[in-house]
């Protein structure tokens, strides 16, 4: 969901596609098959010739350097200025919210052994404040989920992880609103953030979350900068889109009118634009509530902390209830932000009734709310939720039934599976990868970049890889190339099948989105555990992993693109005498290819995101990489360099992949 | 119409509510529960680190138990990994971590180079470290037990990973390994795959007991899943001291760890209960292994296999409090 709706639209607001290659006498199939063919014959006589390889335990200098460099910051923490009056200063303040928060919602506070406002209060609040942003519906949507934490027996837990997210979510705006705002109207500062944006969102947060415990020190503080620096970039982003999209023809007139910068930023830009920056604060407040299971490693409370916990006793029934809690809290969140943002067109819509009687029912809302808060802040029975959570045990025995029904009854079915893809497909691809030299497949990535992106994606390649030879972890860079590209494929496979039936039908995209959404929020570490007794420690495993998290979105992009064919178009090819069949690969398909482009960008760069997840569970290479650097101090530097490969990889297909949209749209 | 009957509910609810309420305890009552008597001991806060493994947390579940119950101290654990977790000695936001497996890097940083942590005595535990094979398959072939043993089962343990050669399967990352090496001096026709967490590698051992499957891999005690699927060593070649000197040509076992407790040299000075209580804290394998199982695979909460382990043990938890 994070960066699902905000792509689409920066691929357009970049300028123009270059101008059309002209005279283009060789087709662009026959120059791919050209250079694979070339590919092939110098594998066949350079076999594992220069290709890099570095064992698991080795460093190169530059990992060395970054070590020295980190420990340096380490032991001077105390006497260094910086972080007397900077660093120290903004962990304070952010330190200081965050207890707040929790002191009012989640955490016993002074002497009182229950936080101020207890669960009727917080379940009050939750509802009042989302009928008054959105409709009624949400807000029965609200009390009913926040009801349900309480049953699930994970109400404290549950508050923990919203006070964190509330105050990561308020921080990120204080910064990304008025950025966003200045890179809406400043194309050069656009250009500017764009790769920090890049970088913030696929850099690995392993690999940061050290060095933060290190500045910020650990608990509520680190964790929500980890989260801020990870949920920010989506509302930067469409921010800037939103200001950018405001019609021309609007800005000339307060203009003429005599409107200053000023006012006319304040009166006719940010107005205009506030129902899609409301749409970036929902991708961040997604984006943000996919850290909670991360910051839970440098001991950030709330659901994480449940998740990580059961998964050392394989306690996948457990995990489960508190990933549910997550996903329940993400589809609130994000079903009132939605209603929020249409709220005033809907309102402009219905009959004038409504807007007589909004003013009385809002207040009386609020002193209903006001009567609940304090309610909950006096009596213990509005305070500590009631019963004892069986909810949650029977759903934690019900997952753990299902899982061990799985494992017992599919394995042999899942190994054949995996056996198949693993040997027919894996394997001998990252042979290729990793066996052939590095110059060569370096070559062969560039030659492809400028066969599918035109020459400026062949340059971003050619800058790309060799800042990754730099790295000095080539040869796990390509393994986890290999892995990527294998799962994107699969990925875009099944975005076809289920997006093409999703976009032709509305039942079923209705039936099946709920579940698509479930699928991106629901932290990966709670699935680890099937995954494992289903497919074992391998690469495969980790593909598995990235499909579920990276299939959603290419379903939905494609979804929407199929959605997007004109209706006529597709009732002409039918009174044509078109079958189903001819419709979908004649019609449908070629008319919305740029959303297949773009459904295969999003895919890889979703599917690179999981690297460091899968490997936990053992794909090795980058992953692995990453992870041990956050374990092992002198393996940080690694670490780091590893998150750097899976960046350059990021940008590298991402510059590709939307060149060759922009070509496919032109 | 409908506008009117919203208003004229939320109203009756609020009314309901308050009626309700009238007999509710109120927070602060003497009778509210929850009123942790002593809670305000001399000890103060006492921040215990709890690495990630279910061993480790049956040792903080023990300490934390006794020194809130004991000692009247007010415990905060935090869920940290190593790395983070002796960081937090010099920023004063760890005291204690109770059970350390050698890292000789974090040692020498720490320890001798900042001089932020110090050595708290030996938790009474032994941690090896080895090869382990699933029961079903030392029972099925006694001699592979013997690494000399190994390649002639070499292919047996060949997976989708491994390359064609046989498979070693390590864990977590953090964990201490010398196994690419051992592997290489040792001339074994196998590859070290890395699984890349504990999850995966006992995951991977359940099922191999289960399906009768062929796996061997990295392992150590104690450890809870023993308890589950009583996994068997293979013997290397036996360790003698200095034999793992140079990294790179180990070719013998792993030493026996006597785990130790190491706290920040704040905390060993400060005169604090909760000191002497770590310093004291010793118990064996099976103790640990115990409270353990009472953790992972009898799913009682931290708090309860505590108790029921201190109820139980009175004179050991007393020598530490000595």
């Amino acid at each position: 969901m994070t960066v699902a709706i905000e792509k689409p639209e920066k691929t357009k607001a970049v300028e123009p596609a270059a101008p059309a290659k002209g005279a283009r006498k060789v087709s662009r199939p026959m120059m791919i098959g050209a250079i694979l063919v070339v590919w092939l014959v110098l594998f066949a006589v350079l076999r594992g010739k220069q290709t890099l390889p570095l064992a698991a335990a080795d460093l190169t200098d530059l990992h060395r350097r970054i070590n020295d460099f980190n420990d340096s910051i380490g032991a001077n923490r105390n006497s260094n200025p910086l972080f007397l009056y900077f660093f120290n200063e903004i962990r304070l303040v952010i330190d200081n919210l965050v207890t707040f928060i929790q002191h009012l919602i989640s955490q016993p506070s002074g002497a009182r052994p229950v936080p101020q406002v207890g669960w009727l209060g917080v379940v009050g609040i939750a509802g009042y404040v989302s009928w008054a942003v959105g409709n009624w519906r949400v807000a029965l949507l609200a009390v009913a989920g926040f009801t349900f934490f309480g049953l699930q027996g994970l109400w404290q837990e549950s508050m923990d992880t919203l006070a964190l997210t509330l105050s990561a979510v308020f921080v990120a705006l204080l910064f990304a609103i008025p950025l966003g705002v200045w890179a809406g109207l400043s194309d050069r500062f656009n250009r500017i953030m764009t790769p920090f944006l890049d970088f913030m969102q696929t850099m690995p947060t392993f690999v940061y979350l050290a060095p933060l415990t290190l500045f910020f020190l650990i608990g509520g503080a680190s964790a929500t900068i980890a989260t801020v620096i990870y949920a920010a970039p989506p509302t930067i982003r469409i921010t800037a889109h939103a200001i950018r999209n405001v019609s021309k023809t609007t800005v000339e007139a307060a203009d003429s009118l005599g409107a200053t910068r000023r006012q006319s930023l304040l009166k006719v830009l940010l107005p205009m634009s506030k129902r899609t920056v409301v749409m970036g604060v929902n991708q961040t407040i997604m984006a943000a509530l996919a850290m909670v299971t991360i910051a839970a490693l440098i001991n950030a409370p709330g659901l994480g902390a449940n998740v990580i916990q059961a998964l050392q006793s394989l306690d996948v029934g457990t995990a489960f209830n508190a990933g549910l809690a997550i996903v329940v809290m993400a589809i609130v969140l994000d079903r009132v932000t939605t209603a929020a943002s249409a709220r005033e067109e809907n309102a402009r819509r219905s009959k004038n009734t409504f807007v007589q009687w909004r003013r009385p029912l809002l207040g009386a809302g609020a002193v209903v709310t006001a009567v609940l808060i304090y309610l909950s802040h006096t009596y213990l029975w509005a305070a500590d939720f009631p019963g004892d959570g069986t909810i949650g045990s029977h759903i934690a025995s019900a997952a753990d039934t299902a899982t061990n029904w799985a494992q017992d009854n599919l394995s042999g079915l899942t190994n054949a599976i995996r056996d198949a893809i693993t040997n027919g497909l894996l394997n001998p691809f990252q042979t290729l990868l990793t066996d052939s030299p590095w110059w060569l497949v370096g070559v062969v990535l560039v030659a492809l970049g400028v066969v599918f992106g035109g020459w400026k994606a062949g340059v971003t390649t050619a800058v790309c890889v060799g800042l990754l030879v730099g790295t000095g972890v080539w040869s796990d860079g390509m393994t986890t190339l290999a892995s990527t590209l294998v799962a994107t494929v699969l990925v875009m496979v099944l975005g076809i099948v289920f997006g093409v039936w999703m976009g032709r039908s509305v039942l079923v995209d209705r039936l099946i989105r709920p579940t698509l959404d479930a699928a991106q929020v629901m932290p990966p570490f709670v699935y680890l555990v099937p995954f494992l007794a289903l497919f074992g420690a391998t690469r495969f495993t980790a593909i598995v992993a990235a499909i579920v998290y990276g299939a959603p979105v290419t379903m939905k992009i494609i979804a929407d693109g199929i959605r997007a064919v004109p209706e006529t178009t597709v009732e002409a090819a039918t009174s044509a005498g078109c079958n189903t069949w001819q419709i979908i690969t004649k019609v449908q398909l070629p008319m919305s290819r740029s959303a297949l482009t773009l459904a295969t960008n999003q895919g890889l760069i979703y599917v690179l995101s999981m690297v460091v997840v899968g490997g936990l569970v053992g794909a090795g290479a980058l992953g692995y990489d990453v992870v041990a650097g956050f374990s092992q101090g002198q393996l940080y530097g690694k670490g780091l360099a590893a998150g750097l490969a899976i960046v350059l990889l990021g940008v590298m297909f991402d510059r590709i992949t939307q060149a060759a949209a922009r070509r496919a749209s032109a | 119409m409908a506008r009117h009957w919203r208003a004229g509910a939320a109203g009756l609810a609020v009314l309901g509510l308050t009626l309700t309420a009238c007999g509710g305890a109120k927070v602060g009552d003497s009778s509210s529960g929850s009123n942790n008597a002593g809670s305000s001991g001399k000890c103060g806060t006492f921040n215990l680190a709890v690495n990630p493994w279910v061993g480790y947390e049956a040792d903080a579940a023990v300490v934390a138990y006794v020194a809130q119950h004991n000692l009247g101290c007010t415990v905060t654990k935090k869920n940290l990994k190593e790395e983070i977790a002796w960081q937090g000695f010099g920023t004063g936001e760890v005291d204690a971590v109770l059970e350390n497996w050698g890292h000789a890097d974090l040692t020498k940083k720490y320890i001798s180079g900042q001089k932020t942590a110090v050595d708290a005595g030996q938790t009474g535990n032994k941690g090896i470290i080895g090869w382990y094979v699933p029961p079903w398959l030392a029972k099925a072939h006694p001699d592979i037990l013997e690494w000399k043993n190994l390649n002639k089962y070499a292919s047996k343990f060949k997976t989708s990973e491994s390359g064609g050669k046989g498979q070693l399967l390590d864990g977590d990352p953090s964990y201490v390994t010398n196994d690419a090496a051992l592997v290489k001096n040792l001339k074994l026709d196998f590859k070290v795959v890395y699984a890349g967490s504990e999850t995966a590698l006992i995951q991977a051992f359940r099922t191999a007991e289960k399906n009768k499957q062929w796996v061997i891999g990295y392992f150590y005690e104690p450890q809870w899943f023993l308890s589950e699927v009583p996994l068997k060593k293979v013997s290397l070649p036996t360790y003698t001291t200095g034999c793992d000197a140079d990294a790179a040509k180990i070719a013998c076992d792993y030493p026996v760890y006597n785990l130790n407790k190491i706290v920040s040299a704040k905390f060993a000075k400060s005169g604090s209960p909760a000191y002497n209580l770590v310093k004291n804290f010793n118990w064996t394998n099976d103790d640990q292994n115990t409270v353990a199982k009472y953790i992972a695979q009898d799913k009682m909460t931290d708090e309860a296999a505590a108790k029921k382990w201190v109820d139980a043990n009175k004179d050991k938890v007393d020598a530490w409090l000595k």
